[in-house]
């Protein structure tokens, strides 16, 4: 966990990991709204541009809920 | 003003709704059933001299003082221990009475030192009173017999005698003048719980002892002070007053220390304070104290006070003592020119949870309105944020649902990683007369807490690996839903119905159960299961929780899982049940209400939401940022990256109490304006740029909001020694850089807190004054403020249950670190210990010691005692070991009250998924003996000697 990106994406597979028994539609739900209430807009900027990268090492349910999460942005 | 004089009604009060109806002294009187004789002729306004009595205790009626007549009875029966009654008609003084009484009197006296001229309680002794009340004019015995008194007798060595225990730090024991009216022990007993002191001896041999014969440091006396405040006498005495004298006023204010919010008086001399007193109409102590309230407030006249503004340019440079002014525009100049090469958002301030309500409204108006972002965090990061994330989804509110008293109607008390007995004493002291009366203790902690084992309680105790909480509770759940023990009643009617069927059906999949489980949480499934039955079926029970539940990736998901099991049980909404978070610093529930959060204005509402942004907006005349700001840990990373480059940080070392050390290292070094505002020079001082001196609790006007959610009243007994209140320099510090906040006093500022906050809309000091203290929510619906909360319905309207999936924490141990190291507090010392450490506390506490099992001690060759270097994935430093079975194999324990030890150096950059809350309660580590500090210690301890140099003054010449 050393450079951000990396970080970040951890954080958010954390986030996804939590609301993963609640089911797809309702985790990708959960984590986008998550990550808007919580996350200060550097680092949404940074893990969007990470997404645009390829998003490498974002969990299914988290690569969702950030591409919802940056349409709604 | 004058010296508060509670009134002492001799016997505790009657909680008998039956009245009874009887005369005494010709005056028909009516009291609750089980009221003593003495207690309603003292309500009457009657008082009957007593010696053993006093209504912080059980009546003994052992001084026979307080006898009465009573027409029909025999003999003149104590009024301590003869309940009033239908028709009884007492006669509180006659010729036989008075007789009786002075011969009573006649013999203490004769045993007793006459040198009252001399004698500390000299206008605060209650032998001299009743020999005074009684109308005692001669002792016909005289001095001379065998007496506890003199050290010789007759030119021999009085064997009788004994001399002065002097070993407490801040009390004496002089037997010489005790009248053992056993009141200092049942004090310890009953109102403390520790029962560290006895009478030895019989008759005429009869002596106050502690432990066995040991001296008061020596013994189990954990210094709570209540045996010096029950003492009648001088025999136990502050040694403050013994130094100072008796004082003149008091002034009744709230302690500063933990979450319990002891209400105290403050009792002076002009300026100075001779003791703090417990306040019995404090609500949430009740009269009750322990050592850091009563006696720990040294800290703030300690010589390591600074008290003169402070600025250098770089931190390798000495301090510059300059005039506040010149300290408040170097700041805002340094500020400025950050947001201008960096950006608005490159800036950010940490309220303090040792602050007042009203100063920690202010920095984040501050920041808010000022830095015109939404950088501001709180302590409440690192310890209870995920209490506020996880009671707020599954209830609607993120605070704590009951009041203290609550405990006294609770029949099933579950603790869960919380150890009140140090962390929250006097709480424990309640919650420890409960079940010493009967009420169940389920304790879920990796180590034998001082909870589990103590006088005449003894806890089931499911001891945990570190880490595996929410593995735990999900069994607990598993248990209740497949064996029935689900309140269905309340459930179908309080919370969301297919929400509780999902997760019942979660729960009770067989990979759930206690034995599935046990191989990850090494819990014993049978003792988890009766836990489950005892906690769903034992009548009231209640959930009382505290790090140990928050500070793990899982922390939200733990709270959560409590919630789900008070939901389930139907424990939530009436006296004796709820889910209570144990909060750790005085005011880190009003920090948290105040809005210190990035994404929530006071009141908890986001700041996203328009209309509440608005309000605020428009009575603070500035535009606000709608988009929430960083959070300390984010605030690191940001420094290390370089986008955040200015905090201010009031009231908080969060380079002693934040995770991974080396980290908060780089990130403040990486900082251009570092602002501390603080009593001492801490050691987030060391990388400071500018220090302004902080006043404490006994320096100013506010007010404080504990665990129940109950705001109490700061009051100022003294100047402050630096000048200025913490608000006042908020408030110019926000001056110089542009931003004007304009308030004369504390109760202004509260005032435009109601307006904003409908939770706190009807507080005010006058109402504060007028009710002594309010719970919030205080508005139009609950003027008097909310004991209890939910009642009827969650806030949020259905309880809502949330599916709660055991994740293991991905910090493991390994080959390389084996052994899990968990974290915690020691009763004498507090939190980073700034306060505590400078007092004479340090008697009980001078180090941390690393607690290991005698099994794993013994594998790598360490004995009882020796240093040892303690290494995780992050840093290593060294301390003594204390071998000890308290902990399980496997694990090993820390305090953190130290910063030569610098326990965080260990704990890791891991966080909570919700709220990046640290997990400070689950370390991977490796033990191996040591020759003495690291490395790093050396390092660290260099580099602080060096930043603390204040250059000196430099007089201009003539």
């Amino acid at each position: 966990m050393s450079s951000s990106p990396d970080k970040l994406v951890y954080m958010a597979n954390q986030i996804g990991k939590f609301f993963h028994s609640q089911g797809r539609d309702r985790a990708v739900q959960g984590i986008s709204e998550h990550i808007w209430k919580f996350w200060d807009p550097r680092m949404r900027k940074q893990i969007f541009a990470h997404l645009d990268a390829g998003g490498a090492g974002l969990d299914p349910d988290v690569l969702d809920a950030l591409q919802k999460l940056k349409q709604q942005a | 003003m004058s010296l508060i004089q509670e009134t002492d009604f001799g016997t505790p009060k009657s909680k008998s709704e039956t009245m009874v109806t009887l005369t005494i002294d010709g005056n028909q009187i009516t009291v609750p059933e089980g009221t003593s004789i003495m207690r309603a002729a003292m309500e009457a306004g009657t008082q009957i001299p007593k010696l053993c009595a006093t209504d912080m205790v059980d009546a003994f009626g052992s001084c026979r003082l307080c006898l009465v007549e009573i027409e029909g009875r025999a003999g003149t029966p104590a009024s301590c221990t003869t309940p009033a009654m239908n028709g009884l008609v007492v006669h509180t003084q006659s010729d036989r009475l008075k007789k009786l009484r002075k011969g009573v009197m006649e013999l203490y006296i004769s045993d007793h030192p006459l040198d009252c001229l001399t004698c500390a309680a000299n206008g605060d002794c209650e032998l001299q009173d009743m020999a005074g009340a009684v109308g005692l004019r001669d002792v016909r015995y005289g001095y001379e017999g065998e007496n506890h008194v003199f050290a010789k007798a007759h030119g021999c060595e009085n064997d009788n005698w004994m001399p002065k225990d002097e070993s407490n730090p801040y009390f004496t024991y002089d037997p010489s003048k005790c009248i053992v009216c056993s009141r200092c022990v049942r004090a310890c007993e009953e109102v403390q719980g520790t029962f560290a002191l006895t009478i030895s001896g019989r008759g005429f041999d009869s002596r106050v002892s502690p432990g066995m014969n040991e001296s008061f440091l020596g013994s189990e006396c954990v210094s709570c002070g209540a045996c010096v405040q029950a003492c009648p006498t001088a025999t136990l005495t502050e040694k403050s007053v013994i130094e100072i004298g008796q004082p003149e006023h008091s002034v009744v204010t709230t302690c500063a220390y933990c979450g319990v919010g002891c209400a105290f008086k403050a009792e002076m001399r002009g300026e100075e304070v001779v003791r703090m007193v417990p306040w019995k109409d404090g609500k949430a102590n009740r009269g009750h104290s322990c050592v850091k309230g009563r006696f720990a407030w040294g800290y703030t006249t300690h010589k390591e006070r600074i008290l003169k503004p402070m600025i250098r340019e770089r931190i390798e440079d000495p301090w510059q003592e300059v005039s506040w002014n010149e300290a408040f525009n170097f700041a805002a100049a340094k500020f400025k020119g950050i947001q201008q090469k960096y950006g608005r958002d490159a800036v950010g301030g940490i309220t303090s949870s040792r602050c007042t309500n009203e100063e920690t409204y202010l920095v984040q108006k501050l920041i808010r309105g000022g830095f015109g972002n939404n950088n501001v965090d709180t302590c409440a990061r690192v310890c209870h944020s995920p209490t506020g994330y996880g009671l707020s989804q599954t209830f609607g509110t993120s605070a704590g649902t009951q009041d203290f008293d609550s405990v006294e109607d609770t029949d099933v008390v579950l603790i869960i990683g919380a150890n009140p007995a140090s962390a929250h004493p006097v709480f424990a002291s309640r919650l420890k007369k409960r079940l010493r009366q009967g009420a169940k203790l389920i304790v879920v902690d990796p180590r034998r807490t001082e909870m589990v084992e103590s006088p005449h309680v003894k806890a089931l105790h499911l001891p945990l690996m570190p880490g595996t909480n929410v593995a735990v509770l999900t069994a607990l759940a598993h248990v209740i839903v497949t064996e029935g023990l689900v309140d269905e009643a309340f459930v179908r009617e309080r919370c969301d119905w297919s929400e509780f069927e999902d997760w019942a059906a979660f729960v009770a999949d067989p990979k759930h159960s206690p034995e599935a489980t046990a191989i990850m949480t090494g819990v014993d499934p049978k003792a988890l299961r009766e836990a489950a039955r005892i906690y769903a079926t034992g009548g009231n029970g209640a959930i009382y929780y505290g790090l140990g539940v928050t500070e793990h990736s899982q922390g939200s998901t733990t709270v959560i899982a409590i919630a789900n099991l008070a939901m389930v049980t139907g424990n939530i909404g009436r006296p004796g049940v709820g889910v209570n978070p144990l909060r750790g610093q005085n005011n880190v529930q009003g920090s948290c209400d105040m809005g210190s959060f990035p994404h929530e204005l006071p009141g908890y509402r986001h700041i996203a939401g328009d209309a509440v942004r608005e309000q605020f907006e428009a009575m603070w005349n500035v535009k606000l940022n709608n988009e929430p700001g960083l959070r300390i840990p984010n605030m690191f990373d940001a420094a290390i990256e370089g986008t955040f480059m200015g905090l201010y940080v009031q009231g908080e070392d969060i380079l002693q109490s934040d995770p991974n050390t080396k980290h908060v290292v780089a990130a403040l070094s990486a900082m251009e304006c570092v602002i501390v505002h603080d009593l001492f020079l801490n050691e987030t001082a060391n990388y400071a740029h500018v220090f302004l001196p902080g006043s404490t609790f006994l320096e100013k006007d506010g007010t404080f909001t504990n665990a129940e959610r109950r705001i109490q009243r700061v009051r100022k007994v003294m100047t402050p020694l630096n000048g200025y209140a913490d608000w006042e320099v908020t408030i110019m510090l926000g001056k110089a850089m542009g931003f004007e906040m304009n308030y004369s006093h504390p109760s202004e500022i509260m005032d435009e807190i109601a307006a904003l906050t409908p939770t706190f809309a009807g507080v005010s000091y006058a109402r504060l004054d007028e009710l002594g203290s309010v719970q919030w929510p205080c508005n139009e619906k609950a003027p008097e403020g909310t004991p209890v909360m939910h009642i009827g319905g969650f806030v949020r309207g259905k309880g809502k249950f949330i599916i709660t999936e055991y994740i293991a924490t991905d910090e493991r141990t390994g080959p390389r670190y084996p052994l899990l190291l968990t974290t915690g507090r020691i009763l004498s010392q507090y939190n980073v210990g700034a306060q505590t450490r400078r007092t004479e506390n340090v008697v009980w506490h001078a180090e941390d010691r690393l607690e290991i099992h005698p099994h794993d001690a013994e594998q790598r060759g360490v004995r009882n005692g020796d240093w040892v270097r303690l290494a995780s994935r992050a840093g290593e430093t060294t301390l003594r070991a204390e071998i000890t079975d308290r902990v399980a194999p496997g694990v090993v324990y820390t305090t953190f009250h130290h910063p030569d030890t610098q326990a965080n150096v260990i704990t890791t950059d891991f966080s909570d998924w919700a709220t990046n809350c640290p997990e400070y309660k689950v370390t991977a580590v490796q033990i191996s003996p040591s020759n003495g500090p690291s490395d790093w210690q050396k390092a660290y301890d260099e580099q602080a000697r060096h930043s603390r140099r204040i250059a000196p003054v430099v007089e201009a010449a003539e």
